[in-house]
């Protein structure tokens, strides 16, 4: 024990930083958006009234859940281009069959769901069993799922007033001490504590880092890792239709062009929430505070009068940042 | 004679039209350090493959105790009680080392937390991580909860043979322990893989380094184009005379 004292001693505070975010990945992000959240509340007064917290909130929801799905797909190294088309496609069929055929609201809302997870099952079928890229199989059935998406809506937006109730719940809104939050948003913050619980105390969760981290030695161990990623994708897929569904709330209607960026977005939340590109690091913890970060500096830079453009600049910027202390991360010794 | 605890009768495995085993025989007996030498290209992996279910070969039996096994996975072999640390170690750089011990055989706590919540049982498992790490004198890894990315070479193959020892209960394999290590290093993992022997498990030992085979192994096993050449004793054969018979520059005394 005496000489881990003197080695603790011998450490500069920078790799001790280091140590500490290897350890601990949601730290970095957790840290951005705290200070993000303090000078955009300096600038602007209006930042932190209960009116734009909740509009915060809301912006978030849908490209936060899912980013839940992308977290566990991008933990086993893989990458998901396809989920926001899946989500379109399955807030479509929610809606569409439910105002057409009269389809009462669950059993609409569960056909969504499963539609969802045949996507995901789909994608991970073309991954584990063609032994394809995720990035070139998910990348085929986004546009695959997106022309489907238009041939099944026949690219025609489906109002809210023509939905049972139930689609749109998840933009309905109770007041917290004056914030307005929609049970989307409190949707997903019980999906990433659920999440979170089974990733970090079940053998599945720790199977999904273990194959993203290193595939063939957790086959060698006896994990059966096509049947993990089988499992991931389809779960992903399901996640993906529950952001359907807050998506359908959000916009008050289900339309076959929505979320066209949500993809990219999703991706960019993971990302920037400390989670490695390169699959067996991060946690979804983190994701949903990328999420937040994303949100919170378009937010806080629209109100400080700055141009979009110059938001998405930012955006881009806290990409590049965040997967370059990522590398650094990964290189920390003993 | 007693019955060997692990054997190869005729293996043949062929990829394409390289056949890589071309009936190769084993015999590993209990409490024995079995070295298995041979050239590059003599079957040496193949044979150890298939001997831990990570192959299936072509033709040819495998007996453990006696009895005839087919192993499809290496899941198989595990059940059998075989163990192996593969030169690339097979663990998680990521995870720790007590999640990278109980890799694939997590444990999961007891009562309703395990059984509806699928909760592992963390605590417990860090726990016996570290009384294992301690059967084995692996005294440099002070804490389980360590990632393993963060051990230098030597300590990640203490992880990987600590696994092995943990749960092999009939057999443990080793391949190419040493071959990524320094001289310091390479002596500890030679020191676990004697107390392995000590606590009565066989060990098959793969491995190019003479000294490190002469120094440890009861029995040496030479592999030669596919097949089993000879088996020789290390203190009644001299290193080259093994290394003669290995590349093929001299035929083995008769048994």
């Amino acid at each position: 024990m005496t000489t881990a004292v003197v080695e603790e001693r011998d450490r500069s505070l920078l790799t001790r930083v280091q140590h500490l975010l290897h350890s601990q990945a949601t730290i970095g992000p957790a840290v951005v958006l705290l200070v993000s959240v303090i000078v955009f509340a300096l600038l602007s007064e209006r930042f932190l009234t209960p009116g734009n917290i909740s509009l915060i909130l809301q912006q978030v929801a849908v490209v936060g859940t899912l980013a839940v799905g992308q977290t566990i797909v991008i933990l086993t190294a893989g990458i998901d281009l396809s989920c926001g088309a899946i989500m379109v496609l399955t807030s479509i069929v929610m809606a569409k069959v439910a105002s057409e055929t009269g389809l009462p609201g669950l059993p609409a809302l569960l056909l969504g769901f499963l539609v969802g997870t045949l996507c995901g099952l789909l994608n991970g079928l073309l991954v584990t069993r063609l032994k394809l890229p995720p990035f070139i199989v998910t990348l085929g059935t986004l546009n695959v799922f997106f022309a489907l998406n238009l041939w099944y809506s026949g690219s025609a937006t489906i109002r809210g007033s023509d939905m049972p109730s139930l689609l749109l719940f998840t933009g309905q809104t109770f007041t917290v001490g004056g914030t307005r939050i929609t049970y989307g948003s409190i949707m997903l913050v019980l999906l990433v504590a659920a999440m979170a619980f089974v990733l970090k105390n079940t053998a599945w969760g720790r199977h999904v880092y273990s194959t993203g981290d290193d595939l063939e030695a957790s086959r060698l161990s006896g994990i059966r890792t096509a049947r993990v990623l089988l499992s991931v994708y389809a779960t992903a897929g399901l996640i993906y239709a529950v952001a359907a569904w807050t998506l359908i709330g959000r916009i008050a209607s289900a339309s076959p062009q929505a979320g066209q960026t949500d993809n990219l977005d999703s991706i960019t939340a993971v990302v920037i929430g400390g989670t490695s590109l390169f699959g067996g690091r991060g946690a979804v913890v983190g994701s949903l505070i990328g999420a937040l970060i994303v949100g919170v500096f378009r937010n806080g830079l629209a109100l400080a009068g700055v141009d979009v453009l110059w938001q998405t600049m930012a955006v881009g910027v806290l990409i590049i940042v965040a997967v370059s202390l990522d590398q650094w991360i990964r290189k920390v010794k003993a | 004679m007693t019955t060997p605890v692990l054997q190869a009768r005729g293996l043949v495995k062929r990829y394409g039209k390289v056949t890589a085993l071309a009936g190769s025989d084993l015999e590993l007996l209990p409490g024995e350090i079995l070295a298995v030498i041979g050239d590059n290209g003599a079957g040496k992996s193949s044979l150890i493959k298939a001997l831990s279910g990570a192959v299936i070969p072509d033709e040819g039996s495998i007996l453990v105790e006696g009895s005839e096994v087919s192993f499809s996975s290496p899941i198989d072999a595990r059940h059998a009680g075989i163990e192996t640390v593969h030169q690339s170690l097979a663990v998680a750089p990521s995870l720790d080392i007590a999640a990278n011990l109980f890799l694939g055989r997590e444990r999961r706590r007891p009562g309703v937390l395990g059984s509806v919540f699928r909760m592992l049982d963390r605590a417990g498992m860090r726990e016996e991580a570290r009384r294992q790490l301690d059967a084995l004198g692996i005294m440099t890894i002070q804490n389980p909860g360590q990632a393993v990315e963060t051990l230098s070479g030597g300590q990640r193959q203490a992880v990987a043979v600590a696994r092995a020892a943990a749960f092999g209960s009939r057999v443990v394999i080793m391949d190419e322990p040493t071959a990524a290590l320094g001289v310091r290093e390479s002596r500890a993992v030679l020191d676990l893989i004697l107390q392995v022997r000590e606590r009565g498990l066989p060990v098959i030992l793969i491995s190019h380094n003479m000294p490190h085979v002469f120094e440890v192994a009861d029995r040496i096993h030479i592999q030669r184009l596919g097949r089993r050449k000879a088996v020789v004793d290390p203190k009644s054969v001299s290193m080259s005379d093994a290394v003669a018979i290995m590349t093929g520059a001299m035929e083995p005394p008769a048994a």
